[in-house]
């Protein structure tokens, strides 16, 4: 069941669009920004307010990269490692990054805390490399750099 | 028509025709796989890489794809170019880089239309040495079986399930080289059209399961052209049989009728021929119980009560051949003869013959039905009594949007293009049912109401079209003005449809129908009328003798006769058990031929073993009119046999001097000067002594395994092929190999092309009709030049304070007797319920799954209670159900709450 | 302002990149160019963009007046605009700068452009990693119709029009316009066949402009200061000024707003300060990952589109990146295959099955597991994944650097075999 606030907020996303499947994203988001990811619970209840089949809907959930058909953990890490990333040294960030939780990418660690994802250029080249964690943006990055990130986010390593 | 120049010779093509489909139907082998010649082109596996070049000083030339490059006069292409083979080539090593190569253990091996096109391209050499993708298999059901990971990706899968059928439940996941058809989750697809998936797939990812229990290489199967006896419509199909059992069916391109799909009924309702209820042998009833006895001396003892001069009462069936019913009315004499309808179906069925043979609207064969620009179905649940016609009509649905996308200069086989011109939108296409059926999906507006309201609304539609008719008095406005947009609507199109038949149980309904057609006749419009009927030959019987049981059980009580022969109809099913069982009582002798043991059989005196449409010939008339002719695809054991050949024996051996029958050809012979309709249903096929080049036309293929083995656990002789007199076909696979005329193609297949995407070798042009034209022949043409309008308009529905009217739900499984004995559909088949409106659970004082006690027609079930979407308070809607085809519907009846669920 | 004749993008922007407050811009002259449209015939608007010829800056150059041309402007019934600010292209970073620094100068684009082609609706579709730009234009948004320049009649010119903020949910070939609509719509963002066009056939089937953000943040100006204005700024024949963008081991990576036609060399090595020390320039990629290599020896190369296509590549985004010489030429190869195995919408087999092909074979030669024939395999894709065999441009544009890069690289490859590995990897 969408709770109460996730239905609103599916609602309100319904009100501004001229045919429901044009909100599919964001409302899967909304059920995202509560949940984390979108179980296969909320994909159906998404799916009945937009008068979508779950298979309709998950045909688009799981198109897209960043909309999470997976458990992920309280903080999402994206690490950019395309190619001004790559050059500039976008692997010795993984690996401290993977070092220090404990997880490969793609992995959350055990606690939940983490989840660490590749993401294809993050769009600030000047600022190479770069990665993201919860929508912020940390540029200019060296393995020592990403230890204070993780800090800020809780880790406590 | 244009010329274009293909390897630099000149080839006059289709104007409008993308360039695969010219190429194809001149001849040319190109490989291709999103193409399809329903679907048309999807532009994504871009397989038909062919060259074209602007003009002669052009020696470079540019790949495109075939399928969406459309014909341009004068324009130059190589299929032969180095560069577009070199690239084709490509196409398939990519293709093939994931794919398993599990050939030897797919299903599909030896009728792969990938198999097919990789030989097709050259491509041998392996060169993509990393891992393979994977991925998991889901459980969809008892009918399809997946395996995802010889997929190549082509889409034909979602484009049909999806686009074509509208089916919502499997569609295309993930991305990239990722991407998975599927289901959300595992279960049984919902599609009625799912089997077709089989077909449409180029590749093994989804396959028949019921072939799959036990299976058999295409080309170890006998085959005979056929056609689907599980509803009205007359599909084609391919049955396929192996040592004694069919194994499948598979769809047989008739352009006017079914096109190329068929529904899951018609698809997998064959297992019954394999059932444990078959009859095996003559069953003679004795004081000591029933016995069984050789053919010779049930034939004996039949023909002795035949013999003895008493009166004789035959009844036939609307699901018998034309000619078994016409072999019993040659037993019986006309007057002793009936078609074995129920009462209430003899009132709709006789209804329906004077509609069509009276009025004025021409009732379209399918072909037709699919370009229809404007339809209004009425009353009838067109998905659950004749599938394929829904498919048709979801078809003519999209036609509106279609011809304004056209406008756009958009060809009509650029199919992604289509999609984003009309963005799923929907053309003029009306429904009105009893309760929410499957093509209000299709509809722009949906009119839901208990047949009385179906009627009048059809009735002030007509009125709206036609002044003369009876103003419909009483309309709620917003039903007075859905009429008008429907009237109109139908006025704009140029090819108008009404669709109605004998689903809703309603005269009302009919007549309204008819009217609404003959108004829109009558105000110049080439306006179709379909009529659907439920059995695969109940027109033909209709047409021969339209009384019902009731006048049948009247006349015997009348008294005098002695003898009933009854074929392939299980009266219990048409009458109350009380009465069927007083009618078989009026008589000293009864024999029943039949190829299941049902009810009435085994009440028989002498039951005689018949046999299905796979083991036998004949012709059958489907709601359009159309005679076609089924083939028998094996001989049966020696027990079973026609009927008609049953009733033949049995007036040979009573020396009746009724007929001087040789083959099956003299019945159908007789069958056209007796009955006036019949007149022209000899040309339905060939008759048995039809050879090409001297030959007969093998049902067998020239590479069948063990031809001079299969019987060696027996014999070490090779037997004798066993002889068929009445068709042109041998039970061997000696023959003519060729094409032969469009009735009598007993398989497709062409050299390179050894999946169904062969059929295209078979067409006049891809995607059109058989060479020499589809099979069948009308019988029936409106004849009339006025409108026979009916006048009545009737009476509002109230609901009554005690009273339910009850009306039927006909269901796709269980609803059709042959079907559904077969076991996979069986296992698909809804539990009884009984389907009221969710408003209505208060009165009843019920939740849903409560069980509740119906009554009606002095009989008493309890049944559990099914909320229905659109049922109209005051109705209840009982699912026409193995053990539930008990009530004379719609009727009057009372529902109570007999307990409340077990909480 | 000071510098505006120079930099009409950018001057206004503060340092920090801060946005622009709605009355910042309205002082640094924001929202005279819609005061100006909104008196001008949407038809003489599209002329002056035309003859100004601002060329589409998302990559493919088409002249933007003449795109909006197409729009059917007697047809009834809806009609959109989208700003294309679904910036993903390997390397390019420009109109984040744009959406984050002056989100008005977009907006007020978009106001122009919507009434130029008689617009009902617009939206911007915007990339979910851009949280800070999605921020912004929200405010920016929000301003605007507080102050009348968004919603019903605006500025009493009978012309209305809501902008609607779309967040997408991430996938490269949204950028193709075609795509974006199907994301647009709740679909999976699979491009569309074409014909028929976007402008007459696009969002929800109804007639559609897609613009990228920089495109159209050049429309105020054009209009509030001429075509010819506009075409003087420019050192070639397309109209205006560029964002130019340079990233890898150079000084100074950045974006610059100057003369479009400017050269690679003086972007590269005056604006971006050179390579850092100790590195050499081996090669650069002149304007997003599909775009073929070019070297030192086009330093003289005029940044436009028909100059850098005369050179052998694309300008693309027009943001650099610079390859040093100390990076793996075939490790860059892989990456960039890599990025477009894995944003391919699977659509066609060609770019589906195509070009994990070509990242495995890359990976297995950087890894030191080669085989003869891998070179022969990767020619083959750099043919056959080409313009016209595949259903979209992402597979040929993935292919730009593969081509150049294999004759380019050659003896790099050839050492890669040799060796059984990377010779970058000792270092």
């Amino acid at each position: 069941m969408l709770s109460h606030e996730e239905r609103i907020e599916i609602e309100e996303e319904l009100k501004s669009v001229e045919f429901k499947r044009a909100a599919s994203i964001d409302a899967l988001r909304v059920v995202q920004r509560h949940r984390g990811w979108v179980d296969d619970q909320g994909l159906k209840d998404v799916a009945s307010m937009l008068e979508m089949t779950p298979s309709e809907l998950d045909s688009v959930a799981t198109f897209y990269n960043l909309i999470f058909r997976r458990p992920v953990g309280s903080h999402v890490i994206l690490v950019c490692n395309t190619i001004t990333c790559w050059m500039m040294g976008c692997e010795s960030l993984l690996q401290r990054l993977t070092e220090r939780l404990g997880v490969p990418l793609g992995a959350t660690t055990s606690d939940n805390a983490f989840t660490l994802l590749p993401v294809p250029c993050l769009g600030a080249c000047d600022q190479s490399p770069v990665m993201m964690v919860d929508g912020k943006l940390y540029g200019g990055l060296t393995p020592e750099k990403v230890d204070e990130v993780l800090k800020e986010h809780g880790w406590k390593g | 028509m244009a010329k274009i120049l293909i390897e630099n010779r000149e080839y006059e093509v289709e104007d409008g025709q993308n360039l695969l489909q010219a190429c194809l139907s001149h001849g040319f082998n190109i490989p291709y796989f999103c193409w399809h010649p329903a679907m048309h082109s999807a532009g994504a596996c871009r397989q038909c890489a062919v060259k074209v070049f602007k003009n002669e000083n052009d020696t470079r030339g540019r790949i495109v794809m075939s399928c969406v490059t459309p014909i341009a006069k004068g324009m130059r292409v190589s299929i032969d170019d180095p560069e577009a083979k070199a690239f084709r080539e490509n196409v398939i090593e990519w293709l093939m880089s994931n794919h398993p190569h599990d050939c030897p253990v797919c299903d599909e091996g030896g009728e792969c239309h990938l198999q097919d096109m990789t030989q097709m391209t050259g491509h041998v050499y392996r060169r993509f040495r990393f891992k393979k993708r994977t991925y998991r298999n889901q459980y969809l059901g008892p009918l399809v079986n997946h395996e995802m990971n010889r997929c190549i990706q082509c889409y034909r899968c979602v484009r049909f399930y999806r686009g074509y059928a509208g089916g919502a439940d499997l569609d295309a996941f993930a991305s990239r080289n990722r991407i998975y058809f599927g289901r959300s989750e595992d279960g049984v697809l919902e599609s009625p059209f799912s089997g077709n998936l089989v077909e449409v797939c180029p590749t093994g990812v989804f396959t028949d399961k019921t072939l799959k229990s036990h299976y058999t290489r295409k080309w170890d199967l006998q085959t005979a052209p056929s056609v689907c006896v599980h509803c009205g419509v007359g599909c084609n199909t391919i049955p396929g049989e192996r040592y004694g059992g069919l194994r499948r069916v598979v769809n047989r391109y008739n352009g006017e009728v079914n096109g190329y799909f068929l529904c899951d009924r018609g698809r997998f309702g064959y297992e019954f021929v394999n059932s444990l209820q078959r009859e095996k042998e003559a069953l003679l009833k004795t004081p000591n119980g029933t016995q069984a006895v050789s053919n010779e001396e049930a034939l004996k003892l039949a023909s002795n009560m035949i013999g003895m001069g008493g009166r004789l009462m035959a009844v036939g069936s609307p699901r018998a051949s034309v000619e078994t019913n016409i072999a019993l009315r040659t037993l019986s004499g006309a007057e002793n003869f009936y078609s074995g309808f129920s009462r209430h179906e003899a009132r709709l069925v006789s209804l329906i013959v004077e509609v069509m043979e009276r009025g004025l609207a021409r009732s379209p064969s399918l072909k037709e039905v699919r370009s229809a620009d404007a339809a209004l179905v009425l009353g009838e649940d067109v998905t659950n009594t004749a599938p394929v016609l829904a498919l048709a009509l979801r078809q003519a649905a999209k036609n509106g949007p279609l011809k304004a996308a056209t406008k756009l200069g958009i060809p009509f086989w650029d199919d992604m293009a289509l999609k984003t011109a009309t963005q799923g939108k929907k053309g003029p296409f009306y429904t009105a049912a009893p309760y929410a059926i499957d093509l209000d999906s299709a509809a722009v507006k949906t009119f839901h109401g208990p047949p009385v309201e179906i009627a009048r609304f059809a009735a002030a539609i007509a009125r709206e079209l036609n002044g003369s008719l009876p103003i419909v008095d009483g309309l709620p406005s917003g039903t007075a003005s859905f009429a008008r947009e429907v009237a109109n609507a139908l006025l704009e199109a140029e090819r108008p449809l009404v669709v109605s038949g004998t689903g809703s149980g309603s005269e009302a309904v009919i007549q309204a129908a008819a009217n609404v057609a003959w108004a829109l006749c009558a105000r110049g419009k080439k306006a179709g009328l379909t009529m659907v009927m439920p059995e695969c030959d109940s027109l033909g019987a209709a047409l021969i003798d339209s009384r019902g049981l009731d006048e049948a059980a009247a006349a015997a009580a009348e008294g005098g006769f002695d003898t009933l022969v009854i074929a392939e109809n299980d009266i219990f099913r048409r009458m109350d058990t009380e009465d069927a069982e007083n009618f078989l009582a009026s008589f000293s002798n009864v024999i029943v031929i039949d190829h299941i043991l049902t009810d009435t059989a085994r009440a028989a005196h002498i039951a005689l073993p018949g046999a299905t449409f796979a083991e036998s010939t004949g012709t059958l008339v489907n709601f359009e009119g159309r005679a076609q002719r089924f083939f028998q695809v094996f001989a049966p054991d020696e027990a079973r046999q026609a009927s008609w050949r049953w009733l033949k024996d049995m007036m040979d051996s009573t020396g009746l001097k009724l007929q001087k029958w040789e083959t099956l050809d003299d019945v159908t012979a007789d069958a056209a000067s007796i009955i006036p309709a019949f007149e022209k249903i000899t040309r339905a096929a060939p008759k048995h002594g039809f050879r090409i080049a001297g030959q007969k036309i093998p049902r067998q293929t020239e590479r069948r395994s063990g031809r001079t083995a299969v019987e060696a656990d027996r014999t070490i002789y090779e037997s004798k092929p066993p002889e068929d007199a009445d068709t042109p076909f041998s039970f061997s696979m000696e023959g003519f190999q060729g094409q032969p005329p469009s009735p009598l193609i007993p398989r497709f297949w062409a050299p390179g092309w050894n999946s169904a995407q062969s059929l295209t070798k078979y067409q006049e042009w891809a995607g059109g009709p058989l060479r020499g034209g589809d099979p069948g022949v009308r019988l029936l043409e409106p004849k009339s030049a006025a409108a026979p309008f009916f006048r009545a308009v009737p009476m509002r529905f109230k609901a009554r304070k005690y009273g339910w009217l009850l009306v039927p739900m006909p269901r796709v499984f269980g609803s059709e007797e042959l079907s559904a004995l077969s076991a996979p559909l069986a296992s698909l088949q809804a539990k009884p319920f009984i389907g009221i409106a969710e408003e209505d659970a208060e009165r009843l004082e019920v939740e849903e799954g409560d069980e509740i006690e119906v009554r009606a027609n002095g009989k008493s079930f309890g049944l559990p209670a099914v909320f229905v979407p659109g049922l109209t308070r005051g109705v209840a809607a009982v699912p026409l159900l193995p053990g539930m085809a008990i009530f004379t519907l719609p009727a009057w009846g009372v529902l109570t709450r007999a307990k409340r669920r077990a909480a | 302002m000071e510098g505006l004749n120079e930099k009409p993008l950018t001057a206004q922007m503060r340092p920090d990149r801060a946005a622009l407050t709605l009355s910042e811009y309205e002082r640094a002259g924001g929202y005279q160019g819609l005061r100006k449209a909104l008196k001008l015939a949407p038809v003489e608007i599209q002329s002056i963009v035309k003859e100004a010829n601002l060329r589409g800056r998302g990559g493919a150059g088409f002249n933007t007046g003449m795109k909006w041309s197409f729009v059917p402007m007697d047809s009834d019934g809806p009609k959109y605009l989208i700003a294309n600010a679904d910036e993903m292209e390997p390397g390019t970073f420009k109109d984040r700068m744009l959406l984050e620094g002056n989100p008005h100068q977009l907006i007020e684009g978009m106001i122009i452009s919507a009434f130029a082609i008689g617009a009902t609706e617009a939206f911007i579709f915007l990339r979910w990693e851009y949280t800070l730009s999605a921020e912004r234009l929200s405010k920016a948004l929000s301003e605007g119709y507080a102050k009348g320049y968004l919603g019903r009649d605006i500025l009493s010119s009978g012309f209305s029009i809501d902008i609607k903020l779309h967040v997408s949910a991430g996938r490269y070939i949204c950028g193709e316009e075609t795509a974006l609509l199907n994301a647009l719509e709740g679909r999976r963002a699979v491009p569309r066949a074409k014909p028929p066009f976007p402008q007459v056939c696009g969002l929800w089937g109804r007639p559609t402009v897609v613009n990228n953000v920089e495109t159209l943040s050049n429309v105020p100006h054009i209009i509030a200061n001429g075509a010819e204005w506009y075409r003087g700024l420019s050192r070639s024949k397309d109209g205006g000024t560029k964002i130019y963008g340079v990233s890898g081991k150079v000084k100074r990576p950045g974006l610059w707003e100057l003369p479009m036609g400017t050269t690679i060399g003086e972007i590269l090595e005056e604006h971006a300060g050179g390579m850092m020390e100790g590195m050499k320039l081996r090669c650069l990629i002149p304007g997003g990952a599909s775009t073929e290599f070019l070297t030192e020896e086009h330093f003289g190369v005029k940044m436009d589109f028909d100059s850098v296509m005369e050179a052998g590549s694309r300008m693309g985004t027009g943001t650099m990146i610079a390859v040093d010489d100390k990076t793996c030429p075939v490790g860059v190869l892989r990456n960039l295959e890599q990025f477009f195995a894995q944003e391919s919408c699977g659509w066609c087999t060609p770019c589906r099955e195509g070009l994990p092909w070509v990242e495995k074979t890359l990976s297995a030669i950087e890894e030191g597991r080669a085989k003869p024939g891998d070179l022969e395999v990767l020619e083959m894709h750099g043919e056959s994944l080409w313009i016209g065999r595949t259903y979209c441009a992402l597979a040929p544009g993935a292919m730009e650097p593969l081509r150049s890069g294999l004759k380019l690289f050659r003896s790099d490859f050839e050492r890669h075999i040799k060796e059984k590995g990377c010779p970058y990897k000792a270092h």
